[in-house]
């Protein structure tokens, strides 16, 4: 049997080598990728029955949306998951300051991201947009006739208010672990061999990533046009 | 004397080395605790419903406390008890040690599943402290989302939080399966109870998730009032149906999995042959966990689903029927000219293929569009999925209970009274369930606290047989407390089974194996076994 002590550091004790403790953990965060998958695919699921049955109404919902600060957002988003690629880059070459310099950068972008995304919040609460008893939204009379009523717009800002709140949550834990890795990394917990830590945080990361490119159409393009 | 030899259970006594271990037996330990207790509790509920059901009129309790208690019953015994019952108490123990690893991949994850189990648990016996919630463990909108005027909030909350401890476990089960077997076990020479795990944390990992949604958004709509559901706004409840069952359907099958791979345990160790059909039993696990997403409309076939619809969840149901009759048949097919021995694990077992036969046979019926319009909502229903999550998860978990009991504390529980309690356990069950087939089909609703008098003679029936149910289950919580201090003490192998848990010593060592063990035969290879003792 291995004695302890002779044990590489950072190698867990119940695993054989360190190829087998990365293998585990990428396989653990895919796996948790897909329960988030699944998880998001309830309110997408909802989102598709409910916008087929009041696609008028859900795009008078989107057109309420500013879709210039979407796009902002969306370019932000993408960009902080080049940063992210560049980290998991750096670890995989053992540049330990570089870890941490490409890991503050991808907070900071995740920062501008909420930060915008509270300003997007603040406009819609302003005009009543936010569901709840203070609801309010004008139904022209033409969009009555094609029966859309307040009701339904209300129903595109509670998916709305749902999905992306759900995803900035996401950001928010996404940026904790991050500010826990900036530590890490500058304690030189990462090396070449080991930093699953970083690797697994990537994929967390361009899976919310994802999740972004997908609501931003879903929410601010369909239908802009009607 | 000999020195004492240190396992996982003398290694340190202290209540820091239960509360921070990350090794998984003592991790099994500890949800074992927790779910005998709550299983204590859910029992109670099902008792009073029972004492209430005894006579026609509704008077021991009043109705509005009657939908209380079923709604605890239901809650606790299915989130708290039957899903984490055997995976995160047996697997957890077993599943490193049958695969010759010396831990799950997960350590810390693992513990952290058992302080997330109980974080739910206390915020639904809170819940139950002030006054409980009224919906049915179903959560119904838009009862449960904008009229019912109980905790729903904080059992619902307690349910989702469950739900992610329940989600650590299948992601901790997939990764060990996956990554930690030892050298030479292939997959096709894993215990079944591996594959039966491995099928029940699919569905754990792809079904939790959305009930945790749309638990999730029936709170909201409760606190924040966002109407998801809500019909005023073009919202729709029975969309919280179809995302409710597309979990608790598959739910069924995280209950009835891992006793099914237990079962291929019990029966090839108490026939002494090697399981009919291998990967026959190996591939119908999975075959229940795919199809199993594909049924749930069966839930909905009169809640305004269009008959097509209702057609195809009609037949996609009885194709479940398939994969379990292959297990059922390949498990009577083992027991064909092997040399039987009637332990008490093994009583266990044969009866759960009786009741889970019963169970999964009115299933079928059920899944009968005409038949189902029929007996919805009533008794027959009720009695259905008791015998399946009663009659074959609850057997089948005491039934691996018993078998690995001597290896989890190194000694033997006194096989008479054993035997004495399974027994019982099997007359009172089937005592007090089968009436309700006969009074379900003659038109009792369930849910309800009082019954009109021509049903007084099954319901007393029924409320007989869970008195009897009751002491069969109170007698194991003795005899096993008893065996912990007096049971003689248990060899490595007292049932002369075949697995890598048998070859180690009970209890095992902390971290499993003193060498890695190389794996060179096939599952269950009884005929080795025997030859090697005649050599
Ligand atoms: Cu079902």
């Amino acid at each position: 049997m291995q004695a302890e002590s002779s044990r590489a550091w950072g190698l867990a004790h119940h695993f054989d080598n360190f190829e087998q403790q990365r293998e585990a953990s990428y396989l653990g965060m895919w796996v948790f990728l897909v329960t988030e998958i699944m998880f998001f695919g309830g309110l997408f699921t909802a989102y598709v029955v409910y916008r087929s049955a009041n696609a008028r109404a859900f795009a008078l919902g989107s057109k309420e949306l500013d879709i210039g600060l979407g796009a902002f957002n969306t370019a932000v988003l993408i960009g902080s998951s080049l940063t992210m690629a560049l980290a998991v880059w750096a670890a995989q070459q053992g540049r330990r300051k570089q870890i941490a310099l490409f890991l503050v950068l991808t907070i900071l972008l995740g920062g501008v991201f909420l930060g915008v995304k509270v300003v997007e919040y603040e406009a819609k609460i302003d005009h009543h947009l936010l569901p709840g008893p203070d609801f309010h939204f004008e139904v022209t009379e033409v969009d009555e006739i094609l029966g859309v009523q307040e009701g339904n717009v209300q129903m595109f800002f509670n998916l709305y208010f749902a999905m992306t709140g759900l995803h900035a949550l996401h950001m928010i834990i996404g940026i904790g672990v991050l500010l826990v890795m900036v530590v890490l990394a500058l304690r030189g917990s990462f090396s070449r061999e080991n930093h699953n830590l970083v690797e697994c945080m990537g994929l967390y990361w361009h899976f919310v990533d994802i999740i972004w490119i997908f609501l931003f159409p879903l929410l601010y393009l369909l239908g802009r046009n009607l | 004397m000999q020195a004492r030899r240190v396992h996982y259970l003398n290694v340190d006594y202290g209540v820091k080395s239960w509360l921070l271990t990350k090794d998984h037996k003592r991790i099994a330990i500890l949800y074992l605790v927790s779910i005998s207790f709550f299983f204590a509790i859910g029992g109670m509920m099902a008792a009073l419903i029972r004492l209430e059901l005894a006579t026609p009129a509704g008077d021991l309790v009043q109705p509005d406390v009657y939908n209380r208690l079923f709604t605890a019953h239901g809650v606790i015994m299915i989130f708290l008890f039957l899903i984490p019952s055997i995976p995160a108490v047996l697997g957890n123990f077993l599943i490193p040690i049958m695969i010759g690893a010396k831990d799950l991949a997960f350590p810390k994850l693992n513990l952290a599943s058992w302080y997330v189990y109980n974080l739910g648990a206390a915020l639904m016996m809170w819940a139950l402290l002030r006054g409980g919630a009224d919906t049915g463990w179903t959560f119904y909108t838009p009862y449960s989302s904008m009229y019912a005027n109980s905790e729903v909030i904080l059992t619902a909350l307690g349910a989702f939080i469950v739900g992610f401890s329940s989600i650590m476990t299948g992601i901790n089960f997939i990764v060990t399966i996956h990554r930690m077997r030892a050298p030479g076990l292939t997959w096709f020479r894993l215990p079944l109870f591996v594959w039966a795990h491995y099928a029940t944390s699919l569905i754990q990992v792809l079904g939790t998730p959305v009930v945790a949604i749309a638990i999730l958004l029936v709170a909201a709509e409760r606190l924040l009032h966002i109407g998801i559901f809500d019909p005023a706004l073009g919202g729709d409840p029975v969309l919280f149906q179809h995302l409710f069952w597309f979990y608790s359907h598959p739910a069924v099958y995280i209950m009835i999995l891992p006793s099914m791979g237990v079962m291929s345990e019990l029966i090839t160790a108490f026939s002494r042959k090697r399981i009919f059909g291998y990967r026959f039993v190996a591939f119908s696990s999975l075959a229940i966990a795919v199809l199993g997403f594909l049924v749930w409309g069966h839930h909905l076939f009169v809640a305004s689903q269009s008959v097509l619809a209702g057609v195809i969840f009609s037949v996609l149901t009885m194709l479940v029927a398939v994969p379990s009759a292959v297990k059922v048949f390949n498990w009577t097919a083992t027991l064909y000219k092997g040399s039987i021995s009637w332990e008490t694990p093994m009583l266990y077992a044969i009866g759960y293929v009786g009741l889970f036969v019963i169970g999964g046979l009115t299933g079928t019926m059920l899944a009968t569009l005409g038949f189902d319009i029929h007996v919805h909502d009533t008794y027959f229903v009720v009695s259905h999925f008791h015998y399946i999550m009663v009659g074959g998860a609850v057997m089948g978990y005491l039934g691996g209970l018993h078998f690995w009991w001597p290896k989890i504390t190194g000694r033997l529980y006194p096989a008479f009274w054993s035997k004495i309690s399974a027994l019982l356990i099997f007359v009172g069950f089937n005592l007090t369930f089968f009436p309700q087939f006969v009074v379900g089909y003659l038109g009792m609703p369930r849910r309800y606290h009082a019954y009109p008098e021509e049903f007084q003679v099954l319901n007393v029936l029924s409320s007989a047989g869970a008195t009897v149910l009751a002491v069969g289950y109170l007698l194991p919580t003795i005899y096993f407390i008893w065996s912990m201090r007096y049971g003689e003490r248990a060899g490595s192998n007292p049932w002369g089974a075949y697995g890598l848990e048998w070859q180690i010593p009970s209890p095992p060592p902390t971290h499993n194996f003193e060498e890695k063990p190389v794996v060179t035969t096939e599952a269950y290879d009884y005929y080795t076994l025997k030859e090697k003792r005649v050599a």
